[in-house]
């Protein structure tokens, strides 16, 4: 059966990608076009040192960007699904309204308020803290800072579902057979939300690879991510064959760290899947 | 055992949930709190527990005031109405929990768990986690989590709410058991007002965060001291009237459709009263009694095995239940008089206002 939903998959996912994995095996002409002779050349490109250094500043930013949004979101989950006044919704609100707006108008707005003539120097100068503006812009520190400010909704919301289905009664349970708040926690509370967790981490670290905007915005060229190097190829790089590849490996990677998420009895519909 | 003294409880500014109550729970006694949702019999039960705080009033175990201690601290234990297990553990696990907490040896816990499992009939279970059991194997688990505690005090929020009724039977019957062989004190909670009479040593009823009565289920059942308590525990036949005339223990009393009588203490003439009389209590005749000048309309008979159960209406429409043993001799359908033994009702002071207004016009009306 070939139904509306399947052609909707074949045109605007499976041509894509398609083009994109043939893209990765052709080559350039001297005039840098695009011509369809098979090489592996692109592919072998991909283990240049600097490449892979990047690759692994993209990891490093990326784990550092899930375990701070885990930190942070993790509280504010809890105070979200254990609020029961009327404040509940504007906590919900204040995650979800970010996430409605465009993330890049966000990221300039990061750069316009941390700059050397920024809100917060300008704020420094005037209450006599500092005398000289700070340096806050183009470092790992800042795009990391980005990454959370982009992602952090990623991650209370499936931790916020978690914490909300967990049985209020459980704790108290907990409580009745002589465990304190913080064995509580450990015992109950942490294992039951693991699958809020799970995902929320995986929703944060996966994009976390690609959203080069926030390195090119913020990270002044200080910290590039695989998407930096992806963008380049497409971009001034001209060489669209070089960026398939390292798409089709952003993908490979992509689909490792869902297999692995569904391995460990992750559950794919807190994924959106 | 368990003393509750003077506690009050309300949230912010609305009604009292519980309002002055007062109750002593003695050693090994099964203490049922019972009433209608929403009577204040879990919150009761919560603020033993330490899941909440009593607005005023203090409540003591032991002797020792336990309101300074938290929920973790106090040596009371309780099965919850959902169960409440732990779905990410084993069945061992969770009846190890409060062990495992206390920092018991291993060998120990694994000795205590594998007794408390074979007395509520769960050996074997050790391995299987709680959504591979039946609801009544996880109350038993729930059962042996709190008890291997030992705990001074088992509190029980309507444990066998979820259990169909063959099932909530037999649980009826071995936690009762259980109870007697651990010779532990039980408060449970429950609205089932069979279930409290099978079980209980002794009943508080509540009603809108009041205790209206406590007693053996027998003094409930046959002496309630109020409305609320005759018409919540089983059935019975309530006759609205105020007293006419007082005689010693002999108290006569008018109501809507005529006078009837009972006996009891403490009556004054005028006063409002209720007088309540189990269907079973209930006689009927074809002549007046004396005493006794109801009529009443026999509407239905049914045979219910042992028992033959008759419909009568009085003249103002209120139904009358009766209850006979089946073969006794019945007079035929029409019209009946009603009367009892005069100990066999129940005489209750009544404060309806309502009723009063009510009554006095209609002896108004027939003066005139």
């Amino acid at each position: 059966m070939v139904g509306p939903v399947t052609l909707w998959l074949a045109f605007f996912v499976a041509v894509p990608l398609l083009y994109v994995f043939v893209m990765s095996f052709c080559s350039l002409d001297q005039n840098y076009n695009v011509v369809f002779a098979f090489t592996l050349d692109n592919y072998a490109r991909l283990a240049d040192v600097n490449y892979i250094a990047i690759y692994m500043q993209s990891l490093l930013i990326a784990f550092l960007t899930t375990v701070i949004c885990l930190g942070l979101a993790y509280p504010f989950a809890f105070l979200i699904a254990r609020t029961v006044s009327k404040y509940k919704g504007v906590l919900y609100m204040l995650v979800v309204i970010p996430f409605w707006t465009n993330s890049l108008i966000r990221i300039y707005g990061w750069r316009t308020f941390l700059g050397a003539n920024g809100w917060l120097n300008n704020a420094l100068i005037a209450l006599g803290i500092i005398s000289e503006p700070l340096d806050l812009l183009f470092s790992k520190a800042t795009t990391i800072l980005g990454m959370v400010y982009c992602l952090i909704p990623y991650m209370v919301l499936p931790l916020y579902t978690a914490i909300e289905k967990l049985d209020k009664n459980l704790l108290e349970a907990s409580a009745d057979l002589g465990a304190k708040k913080l064995t509580t926690y450990r015992k109950i509370v942490i294992p039951l939300t693991a699958s809020g967790i799970f995902s929320g981490s995986i929703m944060v670290f996966i994009p976390c690879l690609g959203l080069f905007f926030v390195s090119d915005i913020l990270g002044g060229g200080n910290s590039d991510i695989i998407g930096n190097l992806i963008e380049r190829q497409f971009q001034s790089g001209n060489n669209w064959p070089l960026g398939s590849a390292l798409s089709i490996i952003l993908i490979a990677v992509t689909l490792l760290l869902v297999k692995l998420y569904q391995k460990c009895g992750g559950d794919m519909e807190s994924l959106g899947v | 055992m368990v003393e509750i003294i003077g506690v009050n409880k309300r949230y912010d500014h609305s009604n009292y949930v519980v309002k002055e109550l007062n109750l002593d729970i003695y050693e090994g006694e099964f203490l049922t709190l019972l009433g209608s949702s929403g009577c204040g019999k879990t919150t009761t039960l919560r603020m033993v527990a330490g899941f909440e705080e009593p607005t005023s009033g203090s409540i003591k175990v032991n002797g020792i005031n336990i309101d300074n201690q938290e929920a973790y601290e106090r040596s009371v234990n309780t099965v919850f109405q959902s169960y409440a297990l732990f779905p990410h553990m084993t069945v061992f696990d969770n009846v190890a929990y409060g062990l495992k907490i206390k920092k018991i040896k291993k060998d120990k816990i694994r000795e205590s768990v594998t007794e408390i499992l074979n007395m509520v009939q769960l050996g074997g279970f050790e391995k299987r986690y709680p959504s591979q059991l039946s609801g009544g194997q996880k109350q038993r688990v729930a059962i042996a989590r709190a008890l291997i505690n030992q705990p001074q005090v088992l509190l029980l929020d309507e444990p066998l709410g979820a259990l169909d009724l063959k099932l909530r039977k037999q649980m009826q019957l071995e936690l009762k058991q259980l109870q007697k062989k651990l010779s532990i004190t039980f408060i449970y909670v429950t609205h089932d007002q069979e279930e409290a009479l099978t079980m209980s040593d002794r009943i508080a009823v509540m009603n809108s965060g009041i205790l209206e009565q406590v007693g053996t289920p027998a003094e409930i059942y046959e002496k309630p001291v109020s409305k609320f308590v005759a018409t919540f525990i089983g059935e019975t036949n309530l006759f609205e009237g105020y007293v006419e005339k007082v005689d010693g223990q002999d108290v006569s009393i008018t109501i809507e459709s005529g006078i009837i009588s009972a006996s009891g203490e403490g009556f004054t003439e005028k006063e409002l009263v209720a007088v309540s009389v189990r269907p079973e209590r209930m006689k009927y005749s074809t002549v007046p009694v004396e005493g006794f000048t109801v009529e009443a309309l026999v509407r239905e008979q049914v045979y219910i095995g042992s028992i033959l159960k008759t419909l009568a209406v009085l003249p103002n429409g209120n139904q009358i239940k009766i209850e006979r043993l089946a073969g006794q001799e019945v007079p035929g359908t029409g019209k009946i008089f009603l009367y009892w033994d005069k100990a066999d009702a129940k005489l209750i002071h009544s404060m309806d206002q309502v009723f009063f207004d009510k009554i006095s016009n209609v002896r108004m009306g027939e003066e005139e």
